[in-house]
């Protein structure tokens, strides 16, 4: 697997951040994977536990435990909505629909079950995750798009919040 | 992005003094003009005996959830402990409904490196983490800067201030699995694992925590009050609050209310109906009052006009019962606990009069049934069948004996389960089914099904050799 140099000298970097246990750097390993190529591939994991001197199952129960992580690519442009009680209380339901209908992308209702995988477009462009509370429950409705957070989300706003990731 | 929030007259900011303040930001620098890193300065000076003495003379308690104090958890630390003692700082805030350690993060996180390297030195610690929920990439970055910038400064690193005392931070982030919230499961995620919360006892991770050593878990807003305990001394900062139940705490209201937010109050200095009312401007024009979850997703739900016998004692020193009702409940540990629910991480998530409990009731099930880690065979499957049964409720199958139903699962749940998510998890089925029972025979309707007639029962049919 090739691995660029700068994520080689991220990857040391992060298991200098565990003197103690090589082991402890697994999770840090597994972001700096996804972030460079969108998701875990069985080729990632692979190389991973080959770093950290450990069994393939070790990093791949962590792939599957963590909802973070994903086993294949998410939209170019990511949107986590958040589905939890306040958010809910706020119009969670309702602005996960209009950004479906803006995405072109369909999705289930949020009692109808979570989104893992996410759902993603035809054109691969975006994806929609409904996750767990954000931690922003006083400004709902919330969401992320990729790594920005966006919070009281009016329904009519989406359209220009989406156009700056085209 | 909302508009920066001038803090309401009834509140008393300390740990929130910066937050939002028009022209203060993250860097050290604009930290540094403010009296930033005196206390660590003050604190180096002294013994660490001393300022873990006056933790405890504050009366300091967890904000995380327990409420647990502080000062007795870093007492669990043996004197003269040759195992190396890692402290952590639990900022992963999942629990729905709180939204406090955010703002601390992202616009002032050197006051919580103030307080870590403080509670560092107090504890003996040389390397320390800081757990950050995985969905705070930008808050993580945050922080990195902070200890570099603190690094440069000599306040962090080798021989800090000159003193000979080293330490390091490092943040490690989660990855959106809420049970690395629980201190022995974030212990095990810190170690490269499964978040799988870990068999008590010993029921404290200062016993053995982080690689099986003693380890102190502390929440982001805790850690942050000891540079102030610091700066105060423990005796002034107990003037605050209430007795054991002292300090400021930091209240995030969502849901039905005018101008939901978050708040910084004096423990017990106010009740629920003021800061719904005077804080966040009451309901919404034409609507009344439903229900209160006080203190996290987790906590047990009031009902609107429910009334609680509270002791209390009296000028003679007698004690003395008196009616309150839910409005009237003072916002503290004890008081909160005393009416049958919790002050937990001070989220409190109000519904008015165009609520469906059953439906609110449901989303919570979503959310536990999905974040229960599956270790335990009552909380793996009875989040899920709580979920199910609000399911079927809500899609018009629901069946006379469903509240029943739920009541009987979510009471063999709490207390069978290796960490208190058991509890968390069946604490809204037990309290929403129990004092909104209406709403859920209203959608439990359909009969029991009748058995089956016995020419049709697999005995029958099998025995006519068929
Ligand atoms: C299911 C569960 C989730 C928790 N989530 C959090 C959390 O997100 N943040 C937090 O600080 N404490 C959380 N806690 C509490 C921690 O286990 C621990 O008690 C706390 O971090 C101790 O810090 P404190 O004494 O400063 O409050 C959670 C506990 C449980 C049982
Ligand atoms: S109670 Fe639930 S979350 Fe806690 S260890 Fe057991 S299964 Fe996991
Ligand atoms: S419920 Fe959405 S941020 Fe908390």
């Amino acid at each position: 697997m090739q691995i660029p140099t700068e994520l080689l000298a991220k990857i040391d970097e992060a298991i200098s951040h565990y003197p103690v246990s090589k082991r402890s750097a697994s999770l840090p390993l597994l972001h700096l994977f996804q972030e460079q190529f969108g998701y875990i591939s069985d080729e990632s994991i692979a190389w991973i536990a080959d770093k950290l001197g450990l069994e393939q199952i070790n990093i791949l129960e962590l792939v599957t435990f963590y909802p973070m992580f994903r086993r294949e690519p998410a939209g170019k442009v990511h949107i986590r909505v958040c589905r939890t009680l306040s958010c809910a209380l706020a119009g969670a339901d309702d602005l996960k629909t209009k950004l479906s209908e803006a995405t072109g992308i369909h999705c289930s209702k949020h009692h109808e079950g979570f989104s893992h995988p996410p759902e993603v477009s035809p054109d691969g462009q975006f994806s929609i995750e409904s996750v767990e509370c954000l931690a922003s429950c006083g400004s709902g409705p919330v969401m992320m798009i990729n790594d920005d957070f966006y919070e009281a989300v009016a329904p009519e706003t989406i359209q220009e919040i989406l156009s700056k990731y085209k | 992005m909302p508009a920066p929030r001038i803090p309401h007259p009834r509140e008393k900011r300390i740990v929130f003094a910066n937050i939002d303040r028009e022209g203060y930001t993250p860097d050290i620098a604009c930290y540094l003009r403010n009296g930033g890193y005196e206390d660590l300065k003050k604190a180096v000076k002294m013994a660490p005996a001393e300022i873990v003495a006056e933790v405890k003379t504050s009366s300091l308690r967890g904000r995380g959830g327990a409420g647990f104090p502080c000062g007795v958890k870093w007492g669990f630390i043996r004197p003269g402990e040759t195992k190396p003692i890692y402290l952590i700082c639990n900022a992963d805030e999942s629990e729905p409904g709180t939204f406090k350690d955010r703002y601390i993060i992202h616009q002032d996180p050197h006051q919580l490196m103030e307080g870590m390297i403080i509670s560092a030195f107090a504890l003996n610690v040389h390397l320390a983490y800081l757990y950050i929920r995985g969905e705070f990439p930008q808050g993580a970055q945050i922080l990195e800067q902070a200890i570099a910038e603190a690094k440069e400064k000599g306040f962090l690193g080798k021989n800090i201030l000159g003193t000979g005392f080293d330490l390091e931070i490092y943040v490690h982030r989660g990855a959106g699995a809420y049970i690395c919230g629980e201190e022995t499961g974030l212990i095990e995620s810190l170690e490269g694992k499964r978040a799988y919360p870990r068999i008590k006892p010993p029921y404290f991770p200062a016993v053995l925590g982080l690689y099986q050593c003693p380890t102190i878990v502390n929440n982001v807003e805790t850690l942050c009050h000891v540079k102030h305990i610091v700066r105060m001394g423990g005796a002034e900062y107990a003037k605050i609050g209430k007795p054991n139940n002292t300090g400021t705490r930091i209240v995030g209201v969502s849901g039905d209310v005018v101008k939901p937010g978050y708040f910084e109050i004096e423990v017990g200095s106010m009740t629920l109906g003021e800061l719904i009312n005077d804080l966040c401007g009451g309901l919404k024009p034409g609507r009344t009052l439903k229900a209160i979850i006080p203190g996290g997703s987790s906590a047990k739900v009031f009902r609107a006009g429910e009334k609680f016998k509270i002791k209390s004692k009296a000028a003679d020193g007698s004690m003395v019962e008196t009616e309150i009702g839910v409005l009237d409940i003072p916002l503290d540990f004890d008081t909160m606990a005393a009416c049958g629910s919790m002050a937990g991480s001070g989220g409190v998530i109000v519904m008015d009069d165009t609520r469906d409990m059953v439906e609110a009731l449901n989303n919570l099930n979503h959310f536990y049934a999905h974040e229960s880690c599956g270790q335990c065979t009552p909380c793996r499957e009875g989040s899920l069948w709580m979920q199910k049964i609000t399911d079927r409720l809500l899609a018009g199958g629901g069946v006379e004996s469903d509240p029943g139903l739920l009541e009987s699962v979510s009471n063999n749940i709490a207390g069978k389960t290796i960490c208190a998510f058991g509890e968390a998890c069946s604490w809204p089925t037990m309290s929403f089914v129990a004092k909104f029972p209406e709403e859920f025979a209203a959608r439990a309707k359909k009969q029991v099904p009748p058995p089956t007639p016995p020419e049709f029962l697999s005995e029958t049919l099998i025995g006519a050799g068929h």
